[in-house]
């Protein structure tokens, strides 16, 4: 999701790191343009958010429900590593009405995944968003675009998943890596405080080895991301985490 | 008898300018200092490729790597205690052997304190200190509480050289005449240019303890001086394609640079993968690289590297 005022400055780093190793890419605007944007005539600002992202996923399901079998939204400040998504998603039946992200718990019963951190529906939960607000069980009720869709996906009984990993660390982060990542003596507020479902540590068991998305990340930072994903390591170095080594039989991808 | 006691303190005079002159002369080279661009006039030390090393048998690689074992010689200071700490918890853990020296004692931290306030006096007593405890370890590698460096890749850079060879690595800077290793981004020695070092140390005349010139030299180039005295040069660090391994800067840095001078390939126009040091990192920032270089990767990418550096014991960010 982005804005014509934020496709130099932001959106064109996120087309040169991340976005060219999904299988499809678009880019939702209030206006279209050549970058190329889709132009889903709702303007921009955070009070029509919501708006934007129920046109947006109206305008997937008329042209591009083929186009994949799972649907990410993300911004235009968010990191993300499809391959971690990928290999998350193997896990789940994609048949099935799931929605995944960073869990809250406040506001709806099954909670809702942060907007910021990308969530990810599959197409029969696509379906049945587009189908809610066609008969109208689904509604604008708050401009809270995340909150929002998480209340529309309970009552169209798309399952909220878990996908943290199997040390309990979360692949989907609201906030950059260095914030999360600094281990912190003492918490400003315990978690179950927080909208956080899920207990989080601060400090390096905060994510996941095979994280999937960080979010707040500058431009200069999606390199640095990316340099530090795909290309800077310690040679040689046996990695401490390997969720397949129980498991011979390697995923392929 | 005033007269003449005048012509003295003119004597005097011009004699303490001349000598001013001189000595500034001497300790104050004309530097251009040259970077990258000046390559080709460096001395270079490149890390194998990996063609090089699957030339190598399982024994003689197993050899190898029993060798390649890191004695980190740290410099820090209480007033960086934060950073000090941050190298405590992550870097540090992956030398085979690190030690911290510090300018003045901690009581939130264990360091060999020098008890030396010259920078250059304290750097001395710590490399001959770690010399004399060096035990079965050949090679050093030299860094300031700023600096974050990544052991593996330092020890894939040397892996296949003799350490009782004189080396002396790391980005490798000019001032003049003088070829020297910048203490920034971390200093290499094997054993042979240790030894070399701490022997020249007792010749007051090519390697004295305080500076005699007005001008001090830095540590570093100081360093320099003395090992070019013994006969050893400074190399600057590559990998296979040429690529810079130590780095003065942050990662941020360097990718706001190359944003500037490689926009279209803004990752593969920075920095090499294999990279040894960066600095100027907070120790947030540091953290993030522990995650980053130990860590996080996309799931399906294999390495299939010659050798295996295990993880460190008891250590929960690598």
């Amino acid at each position: 999701m982005t804005a014509p005022m934020f496709l130099e400055s932001r959106t064109r780093h996120i087309r040169a790191t991340w976005a060219k190793r999904c299988d499809k890419t678009l880019y939702m605007s209030s206006v279209s343009s050549a970058f190329p944007t889709v132009g889903l005539n709702v303007s921009e600002g955070r009070e029509n958010l919501y708006w934007k992202t129920i046109e947006a996923f109206r305008y997937i399901h008329k042209h591009h429900m083929d186009d994949a079998d799972w649907f990410l939204k993300a911004d235009d400040d968010t990191f993300l590593v499809v391959e971690n998504l990928r290999y998350l998603l193997s896990k789940f039946d994609k048949e099935k009405p799931l929605y995944m992200g960073k869990r809250y718990s406040p506001f709806v019963n099954q909670g809702y995944m942060s907007g910021g951190a990308g969530y990810v529906i599959s197409k029969e939960a696509l379906r049945r968003f587009v189908k809610g607000f066609e008969t109208g069980e689904c509604t604008h009720f708050s401009s809270i675009e995340d909150m929002a869709l998480g209340k529309c996906m309970e009552t169209m009984k798309v399952e909220a998943a878990d996908t943290r990993d199997i040390k309990g660390r979360e692949r989907f982060n609201p906030y950059p890596p260095e914030l999360l990542m600094t281990r912190q003596l003492t918490r400003s507020r315990p978690w179950f405080l927080s909208y956080d479902t899920y207990e989080t540590q601060a400090g390096p068991n905060c994510c996941s080895d095979f994280v999937v998305s960080f979010h707040y990340i500058k431009p200069e930072q999606l390199y640095v991301l990316h340099y530090l994903t795909y290309h800077l390591r310690a040679y040689g170095y046996k990695y401490r985490f390997n969720p397949d080594e129980q498991n011979p039989k390697k995923l392929q991808i | 008898m005033l007269s003449e006691g005048s012509s003295f303190m003119k004597g005097v005079f011009l004699g303490g300018l001349f000598c001013l002159v001189l000595s500034l002369l001497s300790s104050f080279s004309p530097s251009t200092e040259s970077g990258p661009e000046d390559l080709h006039h460096h001395h270079h030390v490149m890390a194998p490729s990996k063609d090089e090393l699957t030339r190598f048998s399982d024994s003689r690689m197993q050899e190898l790597i029993n060798q390649v074992r890191v004695s980190c010689i740290i410099m820090v200071q209480p007033k960086l205690i934060v950073y000090w700490a941050t190298a405590v918890d992550t870097w540090s853990k992956h030398c085979d052997k690190a030690v911290f020296y510090t300018s003045e004692p901690s009581k939130a931290l264990e360091a060999v304190d020098l008890n030396e306030k010259d920078d250059w006096a304290r750097l001395r007593k710590a490399l001959r200190h770690a010399y004399e405890t060096a035990g079965d370890l050949r090679w050093f590698f030299i860094a300031k509480a700023t600096t974050f460096a990544i052991i593996e890749n330092l020890k894939y850079l040397v892996l296949a050289k003799d350490p009782s060879q004189p080396f002396y690595l790391g980005s490798a800077m000019k001032s003049g005449e003088l070829e020297y290793v910048t203490y920034d981004s971390g200093i290499v020695l094997s054993y042979e240019a240790l030894k070399r070092l701490v022997n020249v140390f007792q010749d007051e005349d090519k390697c004295p303890e305080r500076g005699r010139a007005l001008w001090k030299l830095s540590e570093d180039k100081q360093l320099a001086v003395c090992l070019k005295y013994t006969g050893v040069f400074a190399e600057n660090g590559e990998d296979a394609h040429g690529k810079g391994l130590f780095n003065s800067n942050s990662v941020e840095t360097l990718i706001k640079d190359s944003m500037k001078d490689n926009p279209n390939n803004v990752v593969e126009g920075c920095c090499s993968d294999m990279a040894v040091t960066f600095n100027g990192m907070s120790p947030s920032q540091m953290q993030v690289m522990m995650f980053g270089v130990y860590r996080l990767r996309p799931y399906g990418h294999d390495h299939l590297d010659s050798l295996v550096f295990l993880p460190p014991e008891g250590s929960d960010n690598d």
